[in-house]
């Protein structure tokens, strides 16, 4: 297995060097380093000078991908592309273009709020899905079931921004329970989170919920199932013990390789509640321009992409002792 | 802690044996902890007590709190409160008057002639080769305590040569132990202005002031290599401190719009010390840096600084006396505006500024007493505004209720539709030109937009120069006749017809193109091109199409839109101006011939050029505000009504609502160090706050109870199906 996960590391490099190209070539089809200097500088006085000087400052004065006038190595090194590329490899992600900000220090201050809404929101969600599906299982061919599909169906075609404005109108303003918006550190966080996370978990049921139950009807039919009804558990035994075990490698394969995503967060979910998190970190550095933003966030979503891949790959060798990775 | 208490204490009585519901209600218990009972939605923590605390909010982080980068207003929002320029603008008087801050006295101005020798007040303009301004401080002005005045007991500074080690356990300013602070002296003022000339800062003003401070230019070029550490050594020629209380600052010939500019944080002044501080790698790394840590004189200090979350000013302990005015309009007496003459600034304790990115939870959030003030967003204009018969603006019954107060103001901006006068069809002073312009000038009725997509917070255009600003004329007497009549004491726009007339005039009878003969087409660029300004632009259209031309809008990118402009191949376009300083210079200078965009890459984004404009416009702007400079304004604002390279658009207005609590509220659109002014009845809030915001819970039993009522038969129902199976293999 060591082996395996080496191998996949060393896929790794050439698949986030493809990224860091395509983010560079579409960022810079767009946005020229002259676009991108206007847009810093502002409406007023900004002159062809001023606009060179924020350039040659932020190293934006260089060749986009190939330095023709440089020499030897330097024909590929002395360039935007390298200058700002090398150092995403050792997770050196420079300073902003915009407010000349750390990245690094920004992302990591960022990441917790994100976290501290995502995490919750995925385990519980989860837990919540697993038991709504379980349930309308146990009470299949009755009204609950009927009822639990209609619901989740009803869940599933509201849109996302409804359930947040809807929310907050509904628990913050009419009942007043918890704050509409705002975060804090350590524990003041939770009135913060709650509302969040709860609407996180709701609008995630119906979606979560019957593609679970989907799951489960799919192996309630199996023979080992029938075994175990036959060896006298009970119906709650056997959907909890058995088939939730059983059905959990469809599931893995989902959650896992959203663990490390987490991080990035959720702009809308963000946006809406003033969670100081990344996901609104991208959006504000594209509309901003602020390529050095831009491409971290790209280097990093795809790397924590690979790492949960790999993660659900190892995943399948815990819970199906039939899974070898080679 | 009460209500953990009261948790607790539940939870010992309670005898159920299952781990869970006990883990469950732990948690429901730190939560409870978390939050005041009485007051569940309350975003902010209980330790700022009886602290007069004003609670705001910011829409975008600000991207530099650097005095000579900031360019914007949500940033002079945190930086007219922490810097001091030498002078600030009156609080209540208008039309907006300028005063000391800092300063002693207004400055002294003395002209110069070529060889340096003093001119008389009343000096030919030709005459002038230079000007000095002189500018005396007041001494006993001390910053806020900062580290990087800490001194080792041997004199040198503590923290301007960290090691790594130390570095290593610092995270933000907070963590110095050792503050200290010193006097504000003339050479700081001074140090600032060689930071706007120094190169690798990049102010955003550096390029203008290149053609009015002497020696700007040099100082320019000779630092471009250079350490910031060496600044203070350097000598900026026009510059110079004369004594430690007294600097003078030497322009190029007559320029009296400067004194306005020595009242904005460009001006500021900034220790060299405090440069030295965060000019250390490992600070910049933690992101501490002048451009993110403010160190000023002012009345308050950024004691949290977390753009991604909140921004906290605080009152600064080493702020000198500084009284409220004690005179103002006539009619600020009667509002109570001038109750606190005399008493010290800043009434409040501490600014706390939420980011808050969205409208709708801002604005729930000012209804529950959570923020002293709020704009009005479109979505919840109806829910605040209403207008009388008459047209007057009030307020709803809902918030008449809550006590809320509206404040309007006509900005000191203008948005103006703009035709590039380089194109062949709508540019040039040709008569059919300027008869095309005039006559869709009159089409387009800015009324009718004003009403339907800003909710009636604007005032039609009748010039380039807004309300507030000298040389704006009221009434018939400042009326665009090419396009109003004066009827019944007010503007009325002409009919389409004395549009048409003038479009046939132009050679486009009935809006057809001879050349063609068919539909004039006419193209409008913007930037703003989405499904939510689908509505506007069909209103343009529509505009047009009463002439019988035809508008295609080309719907661009922002950087695309730009190099459009720059290469003049734009032909309509839509742009505003927001004024700097109040004074006629900085509007009309929008429309002087050498600051054309195409051939000089200035702000006249029209390209319009006229001789006799350009004439009267260098007369105009180094004048003093005299009747003759009044008069001349009137000439070139008929000039340019005549040569209509404008479609002078509207003058937005302000309308901000303000809680019963929030005192000496008026609005002033130049200063930016109002908060010093503003008084917070705190037990009036307080009191509200409880009013307004107990919790409701029999929503959420009821969902509970209905829960219940689902699952329980249902769960009856399986189990007598267990048994029965049961049974049937018994």
């Amino acid at each position: 297995m060591i082996q395996y996960i080496i191998r996949r590391v060393l896929y790794a490099f050439p698949l986030l060097l493809g990224v860091n190209i395509l983010t560079f070539v579409l960022f810079f089809v767009v946005n020229s380093p002259d676009d991108m200097a206007r847009m810093q500088l502002g409406h007023k006085h900004v002159t062809e000078q001023a606009v060179e000087n924020w350039k040659r400052q932020r190293g934006y004065h260089l060749p986009l991908l190939w330095n023709a006038e440089a020499s030897r190595a330097s024909k590929v090194t002395e360039t935007i592309f390298f200058q700002k590329s090398v150092g995403l490899f050792w997770f050196d992600f420079g300073i902003s273009d915009s407010d000349r900000r750390n990245i690094g220090a920004d992302i990591k201050q960022r990441m917790w709020p994100s976290l501290a809404v995502a995490l919750p929101t995925l385990v519980l969600g989860l837990i919540t899905n697993i038991c709504v599906a379980l349930l309308m299982v146990l009470f299949r061919r009755s009204y609950l079931e009927f009822g639990g599909i209609v619901l989740c169906v009803v869940l599933m075609s509201v849109s996302s921004l409804f359930y947040i404005i809807g929310g907050q109108f509904f628990i913050g303003k009419l009942l007043r329970l918890v704050p509409i918006s705002g975060y804090d550190e350590s524990l003041q966080a939770l009135k913060f989170i709650a509302l969040p996370i709860a609407i996180g978990v709701l609008a995630g049921i119906g979606s979560g919920a019957r593609w679970y139950r989907t799951l489960f009807l799919e192996e309630v039919e199996k023979d080992y199932v029938r075994t175990a009804r036959a060896k006298g558990l009970s119906e709650t035994q056997v959907l909890f013990r058995h088939v939730l075990k059983n059905a959990m490698i469809p599931i893995l394969t989902g959650v896992v390789v959203v663990l490390p995503l987490l991080f990035m967060g959720s702009l809308i979910m963000e946006s809406f509640f003033s969670i100081p998190g990344l996901g609104s970190y991208t959006i504000d550095a594209i509309n901003s321009q602020d390529f050095a933003i831009v491409r971290s966030m790209v280097f990093l979503g795809s790397v924590l992409y690979i790492v949960g891949l790999l993660l659900t790959d190892i995943s399948y060798t815990l819970v199906d002792p039939r899974v070898r990775l080679s | 802690m009460s209500s953990l208490l009261w948790m607790n204490t539940l939870l010992m009585n309670i005898k159920s044996k299952t781990i869970g519901v006990k883990a469950v209600l732990s948690a429901f218990a730190i939560f409870l902890s978390a939050c005041d009972i009485s007051q569940l939605n309350n975003p902010y923590s209980k330790k700022d007590g009886d602290l007069a605390v004003l609670y705001s909010a910011f829409t975008e982080r600000p991207k530099h709190l650097d005095p000579a980068i900031s360019y914007s207003a949500n940033e002079y929002t945190f930086l007219g409160q922490i810097y001091e320029p030498p002078f600030q603008y009156h609080y209540l008087k208008r039309p907006y008057e300028l005063i000391p801050l800092t300063a002693m006295q207004m400055p002294e101005v003395v002209y110069l002639d070529v060889e340096g020798n003093s001119l008389p007040e009343n000096a030919a303009e030709a005459h002038i080769a230079f000007t000095d301004y002189l500018i005396e401080i007041k001494p006993g002005i001390r910053y806020q305590p900062h580290p990087a005045f800490a001194k080792n007991s041997n004199g040198t500074y503590r923290y301007h040569a960290l090691s790594d080690s130390e570095i290593a356990r610092i995270n933000a300013l907070a963590d110095f132990d050792q503050l200290a602070t010193r006097e504000l002296v003339a050479e700081d003022y001074v140090y600032q202005i060689k930071r706007l000339a120094y190169s690798k800062i990049q102010s955003p003003i550096a390029e203008l002031m290149k053609q009015y401070i002497v020696g700007f230019d040099e100082f320019y070029e000779a630092t471009r290599d250079v350490d910031a550490g060496e600044l203070m050594q350097r000598k900026l020629s026009g510059v110079e401190a004369l004594g430690k209380y007294r600097y003078k600052i030497r322009i190029n010939g007559k320029y009296p719009q400067f004194s306005y500019w020595l009242a904005m944080p460009f001006f500021a002044p900034m220790p060299w010390e405090v440069d030295v501080f965060y000019h250390q790698d490992g600070l910049i790394e933690k992101n501490i840096t002048l451009d993110w840590y403010p160190v000023g004189t002012g009345p308050f200090l950024l004691a949290e600084n977390n753009p991604n979350r909140r921004m906290v000013l605080e009152k600064n302990p080493n702020f000198r006396f500084e009284a409220y005015p004690d005179e103002g309009e006539t009619e600020d007496r009667e509002q109570g505006l001038l109750e606190d003459a005399g008493k010290a600034l800043p009434f409040i304790d501490k600014v706390v500024f939420t980011l808050e990115k969205e409208t709708i939870p801002y604005w729930q959030k000012f209804l529950q007493g959570y923020y002293d003030a709020s704009g009005i967003a479109s979505d919840s204009f109806d829910q605040a505004v209403q207008f009388s018969g008459s047209g007057e603006v009030g307020l709803t019954h809902a918030m008449e209720e809550k006590g809320i107060q509206l404040k309007t103001s006509t900005v000191t901006a203008i948005y103006y539709m703009g035709f590039n006068m380089l194109d062949p069809v709508v540019g040039g002073l040709s008569d059919e030109a300027r008869k095309l312009r005039q006559a869709i000038a009159i089409a387009v009725d800015y009324e009718e937009f004003i009403s339907i997509f800003m909710n009636g917070r604007g005032e039609a255009a009748q010039g380039v120069l807004p309300p507030g600003i000298f040389g704006y004329a009221e009434g018939p007497e400042g009326l665009n006749h090419y396009v109003y009549d004066w009827v019944d004491g007010r503007p009325k726009r002409k009919s389409i017809e004395a549009a048409r007339r003038l479009l046939g005039e132009a050679g486009y009878p009935g809006g057809i193109d001879p050349k063609t003969g068919q539909q004039l087409i006419l193209y409008f660029d913007t930037t703003s091109s989405g499904i939510d300004d689908r509505a506007r632009l069909n209103w343009f259209r529509k505009q047009f199409k009463k002439l019988g031309l035809k508008l295609v809008i080309r719907g661009t990118d922002y950087n695309r839109f730009q190099q459009k402009m720059r290469a003049g191949n734009a032909q309509i376009y839509m742009w505003g101006w927001n004024a700097d300083y109040p004074d006629p210079e900085n509007f009309f200078f929008l429309l002087y011939g050498p600051n054309g965009k195409v051939q000089f890459g200035g702000e006249n984004t029209g390209n319009y050029q006229n001789p006799e404009f350009d004439r009267i416009f260098e007369k105009m702007r180094n004048m003093d505000s005299t009747d003759e400079r009044f008069r001349l304004i009137q000439q070139l604002q008929e000039q340019v009504r005549y040569d209509a390279p404008w479609l002078f658009g509207f003058y937005p207005k302000d309308f901000i609502l303000y809680h019963q609590w929030y005192k000496n509220v008026k609005p002033n659109l130049m200063a930016n160090n109002r908060l010093k002014y503003v008084r917070i009845d705190t037990a009036t809030r307080t009191e509200k706050r409880q009013q307004w915001n107990q919790p409701v819970f029999w929503p959420i039993v009821f969902v509970l109870l209905l829960l219940a009522a689902l699952i329980v038969p249902a769960a009856i129902a399986y189990r007598r199906k267990i048994r029965a199976t049961a049974s049937r293999f018994q």
